[in-house]
């Protein structure tokens, strides 16, 4: 199966282990992923903030080549990512003058129709009998916490994925490889996210609260599908622990970091090994 | 071959002044079928209208046009006046050269110019006028009330008093409704009990009122004053003439542990039961779910005990037809609830507040329980999860309701004053607790509200936070309820031992199909629409079905009551009469023109239009038709204007007369 | 026809019963003066208005016609504007299609409180027509056959 690949910035540096890992544990489950050829980047926070036409340009040019490459489905694992290319998309499709008048601005035709996907939704489509099939080992002392954050369900029109408040997808996927995620109360909180930069101390109070929680109700570890959220647990838990004056020591994995290491997958071929946390 | 009478007012200096009467009159007396044309000074008084008798006999006409004010001043004058000497009165048309010309057109010579035009119009009109005779309708004086709440209650008690008789129709074991069910009431903070029950039992023992309750309407064929009305009398089980009410059977009863209704699952009841104790009728039912004797082909200790010997096992249900002329809609409403499923996906729940499945985040209703002296915890407050009295009790108002994201975007109305009255409630009881509320606006518009409102803050301590609540979560046994002060600017956090839901008002369950069936309109939220917002209010558009309650629309008990008493009030106007009189100016359907096409019957707002088949005198079908019912139509004309072969035509408006008016402008 | 005098368009204005036929009362109640061009046509409800009666008008030697009834959500028989409206839009296109001039044509909800803008809205639409001139155009249509 070949998907057109959207890895966004921080794939490509920051959270490059988390580029390793969805590399990795998509081809060991057989899915070629193709990055697409000179994508650009899909604006964040900070496009939106200034310029209404730039947020959406900025997104279609990446839809505008994913379909100029033939591909249907476009994987886009960082969240901020996903959803900024859906909110083009959805914009796109509602407005042929707006089509008209992007496809100019991106000198590219454009029309919205490639569907965006994140990493959890290509897993699913892969299908959990066929994740099952491949699997070498259970996860069944891995009893993690699982984090949405604040961007995989929301906006809740625009993303149409999983249940806004209360979703469950990533415990699904999890307990069919025989990991025990743990009921617990902040899966769709804010971690602060780009915050981390503005306004530290808020960010760690954010992220203390989740990481608490997380333990309170039994985690032993915290799964995610975001580069942003990954940033202020993790790397960030060392500060978090000498603000608060405690030890969480909870490791943070990416969804395909468990799912890897259940295919059979070492720890270095995921980039777990470039985490801050590490597991004793 | 028409002979016109023409009669211009002068209306003293008010027409005269702009128009020159006598020059117009002069004009007009030429016209086609003109005999005669007068003008006097004022044509509605006595003289003026004894002129116009006179003139009709001793000219013999055959159509007035009387050219004065505006016809919705005096046509029906004219009208009656005509009648009187003999004439049919639609045969009277209006010229209005007052309003539309003498006082708005200074200069003279335009001013009669003018006149002379309008009066040459209806001059035209009436030539192709047609004697009309009023349309009767028999009807039968007898109401039908669907629904036994508060509001159905009145309505049925209203008219029972007037001597007329009522059959009420109730879905539950018992009639009472919400109300019965409700602890203490705003603002006065009277039992809800106390003064509803009075009035159950007087439903219950009226000689006027035929009770039906466990029942429901199936079918409503006929029309206003004519309807007849398909009940559903659910199988009880056991025998009402027989059955003392004793209690017996349900103080034997093995199966004891089935949630009750009445107190929203929070309590339990027995297989054979009374919603309550002061049921009316005090006749238990079976609940064959739960009854060993069904479920396990043992038990039948109720029948053992029953020295009445009312307890019938092979108890069918049963159909019954009723002839009524009134229908008084009053199946009032339910809440709206959290959980994940929903009816529609536009009411998507509400998972921030845990889909519904922390037990001690409860609706108003069920909380209404927790305070009533007669609900599960005998009125000492104790949350469902572990029966602790909780010392921390959050109240979230606004839950669906003016919430677009969940589809609702009304206002119910009444929560703002229940949530104060709560708040009081548990105060009165729990005096080291405290009471949160977390509120959009404060609406307490009504006598003694905004008092009580103040009374709950200011002498009963409750906090009011202006904002909403983003999310709650359980922890260590308590609810963490997180929300924003948006007064102070602030996040806030609430660690509660119980969390009541103001939950939004939606109509009961089944009332869009109950409207279907009555051809009564309802709006995208499955509230029935009345008549007219303001002059029909307890009106709906099928003719003789009457809404009140909070089927129409959120409301509390006051203006409930009120509404059902309007409600009664219409029907016994209807039922004053022996025969419905109806204008005749109706639409009627060309029948051998028509195509059956339809279009008219979907355009029609009232259903007056039906599908209808000409026959032979064999029985041989020869044609479909739209047919209009002159009983139900209303006579707005929408369907002259979308039938597509000319068929229909509006008596008084009819494409002839109305072409003939523009005709005559060249 | 004397030089001096000025054209004097001829209008046609159907209205509902209730809420426009009761505006331009106010206006007279209200002795608001307007042009003396404009002959209402009383009907119950815009719904009632078989939109061939705009043509009848124009062959009748209107120079513009006007239609007007309740406000949306005001019908006194609940949804017959809503119906007028309709076919209105429909209509309107029809129109421009047979090359009739919709300038001529003026569609409005005035309510029974609204004489003040029942007495602008008929001066305006008299001073349009009287711009416009005589609707010759249509006239000679009809002459052509």
């Amino acid at each position: 199966m070949d998907i057109g690949y959207y890895p966004g910035c921080a794939l490509h540096g920051s959270s490059n282990d988390y580029g390793s890992s969805v590399r990795a544990c998509l081809n060991a489950l057989g899915a070629r992923l193709c990055e697409l050829d000179d994508w650009i980047c899909c604006g964040a926070t900070a496009a939106h903030s200034l310029n209404h036409m730039l947020a959406l340009a900025l997104p279609s040019r990446n839809l505008a080549i994913a379909e100029r490459q033939g591909y249907e489905e476009l994987l886009a694992p960082c969240p901020m990512c996903s959803m900024e290319l859906l909110k083009a998309r959805c914009a796109l499709t509602a407005s042929s003058d707006l089509r008209e008048k992007v496809s100019e601005i991106v000198e590219l035709e454009v029309q919205g129709k490639t569907r965006v996907l994140n990493l959890i939704q290509i897993l699913q489509k892969i299908g959990l009998d066929a994740i099952k099939q491949r699997a070498v080992r259970t996860l069944k002392e891995f009893r993690p916490a699982c984090y949405y954050g604040c961007l995989l369900t929301r906006p809740a029109d625009t993303v149409q994925f999983d249940d806004c408040e209360q979703p469950s997808s990533m415990e699904t996927i999890l307990c069919a490889l025989g990991a025990e995620p743990v009921q617990w109360n902040y899966k769709t909180e804010c971690c602060g996210a780009g915050m981390t930069m503005a306004d530290g101390p808020t960010t760690l109070e954010l992220s203390h609260k989740i990481l608490s929680n997380a333990v309170a109700h039994g985690a032993n570890c915290m799964v995610v599908a975001c580069p942003m959220c990954h940033v202020n647990l993790d790397m960030k838990q060392a500060d978090i622990d000498r603000e608060y004056d405690c030890r969480h020591d909870l490791a943070v994995y990416y969804l395909s970091d468990l799912v890897g290491l259940a295919l059979g997958l070492d720890e270095k071929s995921l980039g777990i090994d470039r985490h801050f946390v590490v597991k004793r | 071959m028409s002979r016109i009478g023409i009669f211009i007012c002068w209306c003293g200096e008010n027409i005269a002044r702009n128009v020159d009467v006598e020059r117009a009159a002069a004009e007009v007396a030429d016209l086609p079928g003109v005999v005669c044309s007068v003008a006097y000074k004022y044509m509605c008084s006595d003289p003026g209208q004894s002129l116009m008798r006179q003139k009709i006999v001793s000219e013999r006409l055959t159509g007035v046009v009387v050219a004065s004010c505006s016809p919705h001043m005096h046509l029906r004058t004219f009208r009656k006046a005509a009648a009187m000497a003999g004439l049919n009165p639609y045969l009277v048309e209006m010229a209005n050269i007052r309003e539309h010309c003498s006082w708005v057109h200074h200069d003279r010579q335009q001013a009669t110019t003018k006149a002379v035009e309008l009066i040459r119009m209806s001059v035209a009109k009436v030539r192709a006028n047609a004697a009309l005779q009023p349309i009767s309708i028999p009807i039968t004086r007898r109401a039908l009330v669907i629904g036994g709440g508060v509001a159905g209650i009145q309505a049925a008690l209203d008219i029972a008093d007037s001597g007329r008789e009522v059959v009420l129709v109730e879905r539950e074991p018992s009639i009472g409704g919400k109300m019965a069910g409700l602890s203490e009431t705003f603002p006065t903070l009277d039992c809800s009990q106390c003064i509803l029950t009075p009035r159950m039992v007087d439903v219950g023992q009226h000689p006027n009122i035929r009770l039906y309750t466990y029942s429901e309407v199936e079918g409503v064929e006929g029309y206003v004053g004519n309807f007849k009305v398909t009940v559903r009398k659910k199988a009880r089980y056991v025998d009402m003439d027989a059955c003392t009410g004793c209690g017996q059977c349900w103080n034997a009863c093995p199966s004891k542990k089935n949630l009750s209704e009445f107190d929203y699952q929070m309590g339990n009841r027995t297989a054979i039961y009374v919603p309550f104790p002061q049921a009316v009728p005090a006749r238990p039912v079976i609940d064959r779910d739960a009854c060993l004797h069904f479920l396990k082909g043992k038990c039948g200790i109720c029948a053992k005990k029953c020295a009445a010997n009312a307890v019938k096992f092979d108890d069918q249900d049963e159909v019954i037809t009723e002839e009524v002329g009134a229908i008084v809609v009053a199946t009032g409403f339910k809440l709206y609830s959290i959980d994940r499923d929903q009816a529609s996906s536009k009411l998507a729940g509400y998972g921030e507040y845990g889909y519904g499945q922390y037990p001690d985040v409860v609706d108003a209703l069920q909380f209404e329980r927790i305070v009533s002296a007669s609900g599960p915890t005998g009125g000492e407050i104790r949350r469902p999860s572990d029966g602790q009295q909780p010392k921390s009790v959050v109240f979230i108002s606004c839950v669906g309701s003016r919430d677009n994201a969940k589809g609702i975007s009304y206002c119910s109305k009444i929560c703002c004053m229940y949530t104060a009255k709560h708040t009081m409630l548990y105060k009165h009881k729990v005096h080291d607790g405290q009471a949160h509320v977390f509120y959009m606006d404060i609406r307490s518009g009504g006598k003694n509200y905004d008092e009580f409102v103040r009374r709950a803050i200011e002498q009963d301590g409750a906090h009011y936070h202006r904002g909403r609540v983003s999310k709650i979560t359980q922890e260590n046994g308590k609810l963490i309820v997180r929300g924003v002060d948006t007064l102070v600017g602030e996040p806030l956090t609430i660690e509660a031992d119980l969390v009541v839901l103001a939950s939004a008002m939606q109509p009961a369950g089944g009332a869009t199909e109950l409207a279907q069936k009555l051809n009564v309109g309802y709006d995208e939220f499955g509230f029935l629409s009345e008549s007219h917002p303001k002059l029909r209010p307890v009106e709906t558009n099928a003719a003789g079905v009457f809404v009140c309650g909070a089927c129409q629309g959120p409301k509390d008990i006051p203006e409930s009551v009120a509404q059902a008493s309007a409600a009664a009030g219409k029907v016994l106007v209807m039922f004053s009469n022996e025969q419905l009189s109806r204008e005749p100016e109706v639409a009627r359907i060309n029948e051998t023109n028509c195509a059956a096409c339809f279009a008219c019957v979907r355009a029609c707002p009232y259903n007056a239009i039906e599908r209808a088949e000409v026959r032979d005198r064999k029985g041989q079908l020869v044609k479909r038709t739209a047919r209009v019912n002159p009983g139900l139509c209303m006579g707005c004309g929408t369907c002259v204007a979308i039938c597509p072969s000319k068929s229909a035509d509006l008596e008084g408006f009819t494409e002839q007369q109305v072409y003939a008016m523009v005709e005559s402008l060249v | 026809m004397s030089e001096q005098q000025p054209f004097e368009p001829k209008i046609v204005a159907y209205v509902c019963n209730w809420c426009t036929y009761l505006g331009a009362d106010l206006a007279g109640t209200n002795r608001l003066e307007y042009p003396a061009n404009v002959r209402i046509i009383r009907l119950p409800c815009t719904g009632r208005i078989d939109f061939n009666l705009i043509i009848k008008a124009f062959e009748m030697g209107a120079d513009a016609v006007l239609v007007s009834g309740c406000h949306p959500g005001d019908c006194h028989y609940t949804a017959g504007n809503f119906h007028a409206r309709r076919r209105w839009i429909l209509f309107r296109q029809l129109l421009e299609t047979m090359g009739i001039d919709t300038r001529r044509v003026h569609f409005s909800w005035i309510s029974a409180a609204e004489g003040k803008k029942f007495q602008q809205f008929v001066t305006e639409i008299t001073e349009t027509a009287r711009a416009l001139g005589p609707y010759q155009a249509y006239r000679e249509i009809c002459q052509a056959e």
